[in-house]
Order: C-alpha cells, then structure tokens, then sequence
C-alpha cells in the first residue's frame, strides 16, 4: 500500500495542519511516511506545498518524482494548477474553489476552475463554504482532508481519531465542529465519485 | 532501549545532540537551520538540565561560545545556515587548528536551489578547507545517528566536526529511532594550557597535529557505518552518491535495488578505497551529490584513468539547484525530463508583506520623503523588510548580507552619493550592524540608518531579538549624535509627521539613525 500526496496552497493557509493530521492518521495505521514542508520565505503569502508519502514498504526519496502523485490537495485553485504536473494520470485532484488573490495579475476565477475541470478525476469544491456551514469556519483545511480521505485506503476512523488528537488541546466543541466538516466533505466527495 | 519519534531532519539533530549529552547548543536563526535551536528551547530535558539554548548574536559568537563549552571538556553543538558559516569562518577554522576538547559539532544547513537564501554554497568546501571530518546524513535516522557519531569522533580525534544537512532534509519528517541519553562530560580543561595559544610556535606544532590527522579521518570514513561499497552485477555504469542522493537513485528501481555498483558517501574526507576500486571496474562513472559538483571534480581531475565521468559538470545533471529524482531518473536514462509548462492561468504568487506590517508603513513614508531626490536608492539588508524591494514598494535597492546595508550606504557617502540612506532590521543590526555603525560614528559619515525594529526576528519566524530594550543604549554609546536619533512609529496616521522627521535627517551633512518601532503584527497575534 503507498500514497504519494502533494499538498498545495498559499502560505498561511493551514497546509501543515493537513499533513500532520495525514501523518498522524497514518503512524496509526502503521505506515511509514516521509513528509517535506516548506519552512522560511514563501511562507509569507507566497506558494506553498508539502510532499507527503505513506508505505507499508520503505520510502527512499522525501520528494514525490514528478508525474507520481497519486492525489494532488489543493487550498486554492490557481496552487493546485501551478503543482498539476506532479499529479499521475489516473491520480484524483481535489481543490478548494474559493482563491486567495493577492496578487495583482490574479487571472479569472472562472478561468481557473475550468482548468481544473478539465482533468479527468477531480473534486472541486468551495471548501470554506461548506466548513463555515458545518460549524468551522476556518476549517477549509479539514474539509478538503475529508474529500481526499474518501480516496485513501485507510479507514475514515483513523482520520477521525487523528482529527481528535490534533483539535483536543482547543476543546471538544472545535473537535466536533472539525469532525463534522470531514464527514460533510468525505460525503461530497462520495457523491462527485459516483457520477 | 529503543522507539521511535517522527522527525523534522533539523528535530532528529537537537534530540540527538540533547540525548547525547551536549552541554550547550548555540546559534542564529537562519532557514533551513533555525528549528534545531528551537526545538531544543521547547524540549523538557534541555530546560532540565539546564542545557545553554539562548539565542546567540550572530553565528561567530555561536561558535566562540561553542568552542568555549568544548574547551571546558563539555560537549557542544553550533547550528547555522550555510552562510553563517562565512560569519563564523574565523573562529571555525581556527577551531581546526587549536582542535577541540569535548565533543564539538558544526551544524550547517545548506540551501541548494535558494529558497531562502542568497546563495547555495556547499559547506563540504569549508570542512576540506579547514581539514575536518564532516557527515552529511541520507536520512533523519542518519542525522540523529551522525550527531552521536559525530561528537564521539570529536572527542576520539580531538577536531571539531561538521554535520551538512540541505533544506529538503532538514524539513522533512520521517521516523526515527532514538538512544537512551548519555551523561554529560564533567568538567575538565586541556591538559597542556598551549592547545589554544595560537602563537606562531604553537600554532605551528598544531598545525602538523592536524595535518598527522589527515590520514586517520580517511580510515574514519572507510570504516564509517554511514559510507558503503554496495555491489550491482552491471559494471557498464558505477555510481557515487553522496547525502540524500542515494534516495533518489533507489527511488528509480523497484525495492531500490540499483543495478549497477554504487559507492554511497556520507562521511567526509572522501572514502578513497571504495572510490577507487569503483574507477578501476566500472567503465563510466555517474556522480549524483546535493550541492556543487565536489566529489565530481575530485574524479575528474584526481583519478586521471578514469574513463567517463558524469555529472552536474557535463549537463547530464542541472549545474544549479537542488537534486530531485527526476533529475537523477533523466540522468539514468530512465525518464525524460519532465515537461513543467505551467497553465497560461498560472500566475507567479511570490512572497509579500503581511498586512499590517509595520515595514510597509515604513516604506510609504520612505519613499514619499525621498521624492525630494529622485532616483535614490536605499541600500538595505535581509529579513522580511527584504520584500520591500519588490511591488507595490519598490523601495530598497539592495540585499547582499547581514549589516552590508550601513557599510555599503557609508563607502556610497564616501564616494558622494547624496543622500545615502540605509535600511536594517533591528536583529539584523544586532548581528552584524553594530560594527558598520560605528565606522560611521567615528567619522560622522553624512548619511541616515534606519533601524526597522519590529521587537523580532521576523523572517525566521519570530524568534527573539538581542535588540530589544536596547537598541537606543546601543546607538548613543557607539557616538551616535543624541540630536540625530529619532524614533518613529510607523503608522497610518503618523505618516506626515514621520515624512517630515525623515526628511530633516536626509537633509543633515552627518549621521543619522531614525529607529522605525512598532512590532511584527504576527508576534502580536500570538502574545
Ligand atoms: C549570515 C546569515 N545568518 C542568518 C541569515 C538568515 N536571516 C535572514 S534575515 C534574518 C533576520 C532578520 O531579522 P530582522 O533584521 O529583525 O528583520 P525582520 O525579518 O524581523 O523584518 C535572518 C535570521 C542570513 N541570511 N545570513
Ligand atoms: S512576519 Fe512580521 S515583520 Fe514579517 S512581514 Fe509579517 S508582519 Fe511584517
């Protein structure tokens, strides 16, 4: 069992939170993982992503080979074009609608989403809507962890649990609320599947 | 007893230097080596032992302070980025020469490919050039591991050593099996008081010291675990590779099985034997390292049998940048090289100034009091102000390395640049400043520093600066004309007042140093 996943976004986003609950799910199930972040300048508002890979057997390179990604998670939707060449063909992109513009030359939103439906096997969604509905706003994060998790071979409870051990410090109202938005999410991306 | 924790490269270092009974970590911030000290001022064991873990003033005092712990009989450890290995290169390689008592390891985080950085310097230079082992681990078990060793080999040859790690280990987690702790040193200075008197005799008889030890590093890097001789049945092609190379060579081949010999380096001096006999089977040899083509010359110009060599010096590798697998899978003949055309709809997002940064504010009132001289050019410095030098500021001119604003601004006074105007972060000013400053002081140069002074180190992530509650003590005391020191408070609504003060000292034929203080606004969430 392997999978090589690129996380993307702007700095400050919350990218990181998305790999350590990934890492921690899979420590649970036993797997090995390596896992690359961008620390340091692109962190202020600049482009950011996170390889993360996760094997029963053992991991040589901590970079995800270009063109071998078995998912591609995206915060934003221009990022997740910008790292789209790491993604393999029959890999699953999922991507948050909802841009971050904060550059001048931001091109239209709408042009964007359409290069995103334009591959094969996508999920796109506007993430921070449907935290904000379920409870969390600023959990657009966990949202798109949800989708993704719909496409991995680990049991949703192993990210629920890795969910809970993240959140437990702030409480066992934002745990709920973080648990409620990966459920939504992991719904939709269930029901974009089928079709 | 054994477990396992999962690692940044950089957290396997400070644990492993806390488990293996340092006395003291010493450093600056600087990406990718900042969260080695970090993660050493957050661990329970280093506050209970009362492990040294403050924040040094710049990478030179790092490493004094180092070579001081380990002139006591204590091991210690000094962590840097690759270019504060420049700051630190006279007491380091000095440190070669008086040689070292405890244990005393040199951190250095290169940054191949620049993502934070001005350079992508290679450290395996400063080692050869300073005579030293160094260990340059392919995986966090190996930078936790090295660090044992590394200490041990200190002690055992009596040299300080140097770790190399590059940005892609040092942040990137992995599991990582970790030792009981071992006890500290006690105790107990050089036995002959001369070791560290370099006078010309004893430096000299030192110097043949170390020079003996050449040899016995070689036969440390044959034996070492780290490096190894691993045999492939097809001797058309025979491999070098160094550090994390070696994942990116196992990751083109199913179970990481490379079909042809391969001689894998991580411990330094280079390991002759293997490399030769390597030379004398294989009629091409491929060498894939992280950084500069150092191995690479070493066989091209030492080993003149050898057939065919390729590398990063040939273009069968890029001879810029970090290494990737792809690199080494097109280098193999395995892949073509990735077609990395980015969608028409892809736009550059670089890195920019939070809102609310107090920096912007400094630079609007900047630059609306220089429209009085048009096309002048602030000299400035590394840190977040650094994004000033881009869009929608445009208001800084240059960055070449820590406190080279107020040198260069003053030699641009002196060759009758009008105004001449530098900018500086207040831990830039702290680590590398003081000195330009008080060149200036001394001969009143005609020119205005600005102190940007946000109460942190805000590039690395808010660590805390030496500067704060005594920058105004600092200036006055390096002679600085009380009447020419000002301090502003950049914000919106001061703006006209601060253009106006700025403008007067622009206009003074002296020195000036205007302190812009208001914190980062990042620190302030956190507070
Ligand atoms: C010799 C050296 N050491 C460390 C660094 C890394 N570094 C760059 S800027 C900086 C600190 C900047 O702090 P400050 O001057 O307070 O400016 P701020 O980022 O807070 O605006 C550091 C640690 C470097 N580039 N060179
Ligand atoms: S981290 Fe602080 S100093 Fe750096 S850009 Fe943000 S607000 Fe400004």
């Amino acid at each position: 069992m392997k999978h090589d996943i690129l996380i993307a976004g702007v700095g400050g986003q919350g990218i990181l939170t998305i790999a350590t609950i990934l890492g921690r799910a899979a420590v649970r199930e036993g797997l090995h993982l390596k896992q690359c972040e961008v620390h340091g300048m692109a962190q202020r508002g600049g482009a950011v992503y996170s390889h993360m890979r996760l094997s029963s057997g053992a991991i040589w390179s901590d970079m995800i080979p270009c063109g071998g990604a078995d998912m591609l998670i995206a915060m934003e939707p221009m990022e997740a074009l910008r790292y789209a060449a790491w993604l393999a063909p029959e890999g699953w992109l999922i991507a948050n609608e909802e841009p971050v513009v904060n550059i001048p030359d931001y091109p239209e939103p709408e042009r964007v989403h359409a290069e995103i439906r334009a591959r094969p096997r996508h999920v796109l969604f506007n993430a921070t809507e449907l935290a904000t509905k379920a409870g969390a706003s600023r959990a657009a994060n966990v949202a798109l962890l949800g989708a993704a998790s719909y496409f991995m071979q680990m049991p949703a409870a192993a990210f629920e649990q890795a969910i809970a051990d993240q959140f437990a410090s702030k409480g066992d109202k934002v745990v709920g609320a973080n648990l409620a938005v990966f459920k939504a999410a992991r719904e939709l991306a269930e029901s974009r599947a089928a079709k | 007893m054994q477990h396992t924790r999962l690692f940044l490269g950089d957290e396997a270092i400070a644990q492993a230097a806390l488990d293996a009974g340092i006395r003291g970590a010493y450093a600056y911030p600087g990406t990718p080596s900042t969260e080695i000290l970090e993660y050493i001022q957050r661990a329970p064991e280093a506050a209970a032992r009362n492990v040294h873990r403050a924040w040094s003033a710049n990478e030179k005092t790092a490493m004094e302070e180092a070579l001081g712990v380990s002139w006591a009989g204590k091991r210690a450890m000094a962590c840097m980025k690759h270019v504060g290995l420049n700051v630190a290169a006279d007491p380091f390689v000095n440190a070669a020469i008086t040689g070292a008592n405890g244990g005393l390891l040199v951190v250095a985080a290169d940054d191949p490919s620049m993502h934070s950085s001005q350079n992508e310097q290679d450290s395996r230079f400063y080692a050869k050039f300073a005579m030293v082992p160094l260990l340059e681990p392919s995986s966090q078990q190996e930078a936790y591991d090295m660090v044992w060793a590394g200490l041990e080999l200190s002690e055992k040859l009596r040299v300080p050593v140097v770790l190399r790690v590059t940005t892609r280990l040092a942040h990137s987690r992995a599991d990582v099996r970790v030792r009981a702790p071992r006890p500290e040193n006690p105790l107990s200075l050089p036995p002959d008081s001369r070791q560290y008197t370099l006078l010309p005799a004893n430096a000299r008889r030192n110097y043949a010291a170390l020079l003996r030890k050449q040899r016995d590093m070689i036969e440390a890097a044959e034996a070492s675990e780290f490096n190894a001789a691993l045999d492939g049945a097809d001797t058309s092609l025979g491999i070098i590779a160094a550090g994390i190379a070696i994942n990116y060579l196992r990751e083109n081949y199913p179970g990481g099985a490379c079909p042809y010999p391969v001689v894998k380096v991580c411990q330094y001096p280079v390991p002759e034997a293997p490399i030769a006999r390597l030379i004398e089977r294989c009629r091409r040899i491929l060498v894939l390292e992280e950084g500069a083509p150092y191995i690479e010359e070493m066989v091209r110009g030492h080993f003149r049998k050898s057939p065919e060599v390729r590398g990063r010096l040939d273009g069968a590798l890029p001879r810029a940048g970090e290494l990737t697998p792809d690199d080494v899978a097109t280098a193999l003949g395995l892949k073509e090289p990735p077609a990395l055309k980015l969608a028409e709809v892809v736009k550059a997002r670089p890195p920019q100034l939070c809102r609310g940064c107090p920096h912007a504010d400094t630079y609007r009132f900047l630059n609306e009091a220089l429209r009085a001289y048009p096309g002048s050019r602030p000299l400035s410095d590394i840190g977040c102000y650094t994004l000033g030098a881009l869009p929608p500021y445009d208001a800084i001119h240059s960055c070449v390395d820590m406190g080279a604003s107020i040198t260069m601004a003053k030699g641009a006074a002196d060759a009758g640049v009008r105004p001449a105007v530098a900018v500086i972060g207040d831990s830039t000013f702290t680590h590398s400043g003081i000195t330009g400053l008080l060149d200036a002081a001394h001969e009143n140069t005609p020119m205005t520093v600005l102190v940007l002074d946000n109460d942190t180190v805000g590039m690395t992530g808010g660590q805390e600066s030496l500067s704060s509650g005594r920058l105004e003590g600092i200036v006055a005391g390096l002679g600085v004309d009380p009447a020419h020191m000002r301090v502003l408070t950049p914000l919106p609504k001061n703006h006209d007042e601060n253009v106006k003060a700025l403008a007067e000292e622009l206009a003074y034929e002296g020195l000036s140093v205007v302190i812009c203080r208001r914190a980062c606004i990042q620190i302030r969430k956190r507070q």
